[in-house]
């Protein structure tokens, strides 16, 4: 910033090529339907059987899949994720054994890939690797929920270099100024998404949507116009009547603990199709 | 000013920045639904700390309801173990109401509750005594309390339970991970990010996400305030050195920082040695970890090789903690302050050893920095003539079942 005769170009005047991510919102957009988009945490119900329900959902219909990176102490998890991500961790699952699997999954399908996970395992593998390794192997894009805008500028910076997302959660209790942040953040990107959590609280499956829920998207949807993005919604979805809810005036809707559930009662008895099916049966509206 | 390269040296009175942070460690690593959270707490801290009636009250409820000020304390016959003309004060954190540091904190981010209209307290709590505390002062201030304590601590240390319950609080037993300090951190977390609203997180260490540990160091600052005036009033001089215990390390910071700004005075602190220094088996943080992110803030960790957080040990469920507050580790790499570990046996031949030469039996945590002081001492590493403080932080009443087992007696 110092020269123009330097030739460097800074994140902030960088253009990115329109991103997987966008396209896929674009995609559902003319079809009319919201995007489906499903959580599985890598190494659950073990290592094996992850690509193969990966695989299954994206089959099944999932647009987006966000695969889970275990973490010891996850703070914004209910207890559904935290169990799985014990049992993922005691299998012996690694931020590369997490890399292993995108890239397994990326050979064989071209659903778009996210990364969701806590930000000290990221940075202890070491932030450049991490996001050199995991374009490398086809995914678009990061949701880290423990790394607010205050703290995201180094993985930020780098992400976007290697043409990933970071994608920001905003959550009911954000004012308006933090959400256009976001929005803003996520613009100067590769594309991306805001990702709204739907309630006050750590991730899990609850019977019913939050009241306001609409509302709340609303102030969302307000706050970004400027940057037109695609909203999905996640926290605390587990029906098929809640996504497709949530999808009639949302652009997408992560489900996680509901399908993690679904896995640990299908553990023994072919975990993959039953996954298949469930997604399958979001798709029909 | 010395030519110093600022980057690379504590500089007094600097720290945290605006954004939370010592250097490159502290911030605010935590889940977006906090940070409105985070902004009140910074904003409501920042205005009691200009409000001189805030300042009063908070003087005078630590005069007559903790006790303060706490007496520096002259040991000779302790002081005779260690080596030949060697005078140690013990700041006797002790004495405060409830038995430890702990309280100074509580009274004062209990206050900043009740003046920010919040009346659901939560709090973690390892050994007890930030539980105690925490209830103590609810009960005090008409305040809810809920302790989120792990399960393995609920039963080392069952009478600081029932001390909770009896001042009215509600003690939630966690049993994910560890079942130690951390997982209560984890779940009072998880309670605090659900009940936002109506919620004030007191937490308990100089750690955690800002403007935390830059609030329990302030409220945990007058044992060092105080310590440097008696000290001066005592011997007409500094300390040669220092020494506290430290877990998550706010008697630490409490005693340090008001003495940060005298370089003459070395400032150690003494983390859990445990039974070896084997992966899993301490709680020395500074000593053996590296930089990470853990409970919101970035600081050295124990941590695997692939960023999981490693289990630890301590006899003394205080300083069970795979963390630490940023400061110390910005003091650790600046060099103001060192970081050393003792062991479960160096910290129970510390009780015993003050306990029969001064009768002041010590909490196991700070028996840490006694028994270390003790074992230099005879290996002759401390210089003749120094004049030494010791933290003691807190009264070992509670750890006596603990020691009973350890020196294999059934009570």
């Amino acid at each position: 910033m110092e020269t123009i005769s330097s030739g460097v170009i800074t994140p902030e005047n960088q253009q990115y090529p329109v991103g997987k991510i966008t396209q896929t919102f674009e995609r559902a957009h003319s079809e009319q339907r919201g995007v489906i988009i499903p959580y599985f945490m890598c190494g659950y119900p073990n290592i094996k059987d992850t690509v193969d329900i990966v695989l299954a959902a994206a089959e099944g219909g999932a647009d987006i899949i966000e695969l889970g990176m275990p973490f010891s102490d996850p703070l914004a998890d209910g207890a559904t994720i935290q169990h799985a991500g014990q049992v993922a961790l005691e299998q012996g699952m690694t931020i590369q054994g997490c890399m292993d699997i995108a890239k397994q999954v990326s050979a064989k399908s071209d659903v778009t890939l996210l990364m969701m996970g806590y930000y000290n395992p990221i940075l202890s593998y070491g932030l450049e690797r991490f996001c050199a390794t995991a374009s490398a192997n086809g995914v678009s894009g990061l949701i880290i929920p423990d790394l607010p805008v205050e703290e995201a500028d180094p993985l930020q910076e780098i992400a976007y270099r290697h043409g990933l997302a970071l994608i920001y959660l905003v959550p009911p209790t954000a004012p308006d100024e933090r959400i256009v942040t976001a929005a803003k953040r996520t613009a100067t990107g590769p594309g991306g998404f805001i990702y709204c959590v739907a309630l006050s609280g750590v991730t899990g499956s609850r019977l019913e949507l939050p009241a306001h829920l609409q509302d709340f998207i609303a102030r969302i949807r307000a706050a970004t116009q400027e940057q037109k993005l695609p909203l999905a919604v996640g926290f605390g979805l587990s029906t098929p009547a809640h996504i497709a809810t949530v999808t009639s005036y949302a652009e997408g809707a992560v489900i996680g603990s509901a399908l993690v559930k679904l896995i640990d009662q299908h553990k023994d008895d072919q975990p993959a199709e039953a996954v298949k099916m469930y997604i399958q049966s979001l798709r029909q509206k | 000013m010395q030519q110093t390269n600022i980057k690379n040296a504590y500089e007094h009175n600097h720290y945290p920045d605006e954004r939370g942070h010592f250097g490159d460690y502290g911030g605010k690593f935590v889940p977006e639904n906090l940070m409105a959270v985070l902004a009140e707490l910074e904003a409501a801290y920042k205005d009691a700390q200009q409000d001189p009636a805030f300042q009063e009250e908070l003087k005078r409820e630590l005069s007559s309801y903790v006790g303060r000020p706490t007496t520096l304390h002259y040991v000779p016959r302790f002081s005779e173990r260690v080596g030949k003309n060697v005078k140690i004060y013990l700041k006797r954190e002790d004495l405060a109401h409830t038995g430890a540091h702990k309280i100074n904190n509580a009274l004062g981010q209990g206050m900043l509750a009740k003046r920010m209209g919040k009346k659901r307290i939560i709090a973690e709590t390892g050994a007890g005594q930030h539980g105690v505390a925490t209830a103590t002062i609810c009960a005090k201030l008409g305040l809810d309390c809920i302790i989120y304590m792990g399960e393995v601590d609920i039963q080392r240390q069952s009478l600081n339970v029932f001390r909770m319950k009896l001042l009215g609080a509600e003690v939630r037993s966690v049993n994910s991970g560890t079942k130690t300090l951390k997982d209560a951190i984890n779940e009072a977390i998880r309670d605090w990010v659900t009940n936002v609203e109506t919620t004030f997180y007191m937490f308990g260490t100089a750690a955690g996400p800002a403007p935390y540990p830059r609030i329990v160091r302030d409220f945990q600052a007058v044992i060092g305030i105080e310590a440097r005036q008696q000290i001066m009033q005592q011997e007409g001089r500094l300390p040669d050195s220092i020494y506290a215990c430290i877990g998550g390390g706010s008697n630490a910071i409490g005693i340090f920082y008001p003495f940060a700004d005298a370089p003459e005075v070395k400032l150690i602190g003494v983390e859990a040695g445990g039974s070896s220094m084997e992966e899993g088996q301490h709680a020395s943080t500074l000593v053996a970890g590296r930089p990470g992110v853990l409970h919101g803030a970035m600081s050295y960790l124990l941590q695997s090789d692939d960023g999981q957080i490693l289990d630890t040990h301590s006899i003394s469920a205080g300083l069970d903690y795979p963390g630490v507050g940023p400061e110390h580790s910005y003091m650790k790499d600046t060099g103001r302050a060192t970081y050393v570990s003792a062991n479960d046996a160096t910290a129970l031949k510390g009780l015993e050893v003050l306990s029969r030469t001064e009768g002041i039996i010590p909490a196991l945590e700070s028996a840490h920095a006694i028994g270390y002081v003790l074992e230099q001492g005879e290996q002759g590493n401390i210089p003749e003539g120094s004049l030494i403080v010791i933290n003691l932080s807190g009264r070992g009443d509670k750890d006596m079942m603990t020691v009973a087992k350890a020196f294999n007696v059934q009570l």
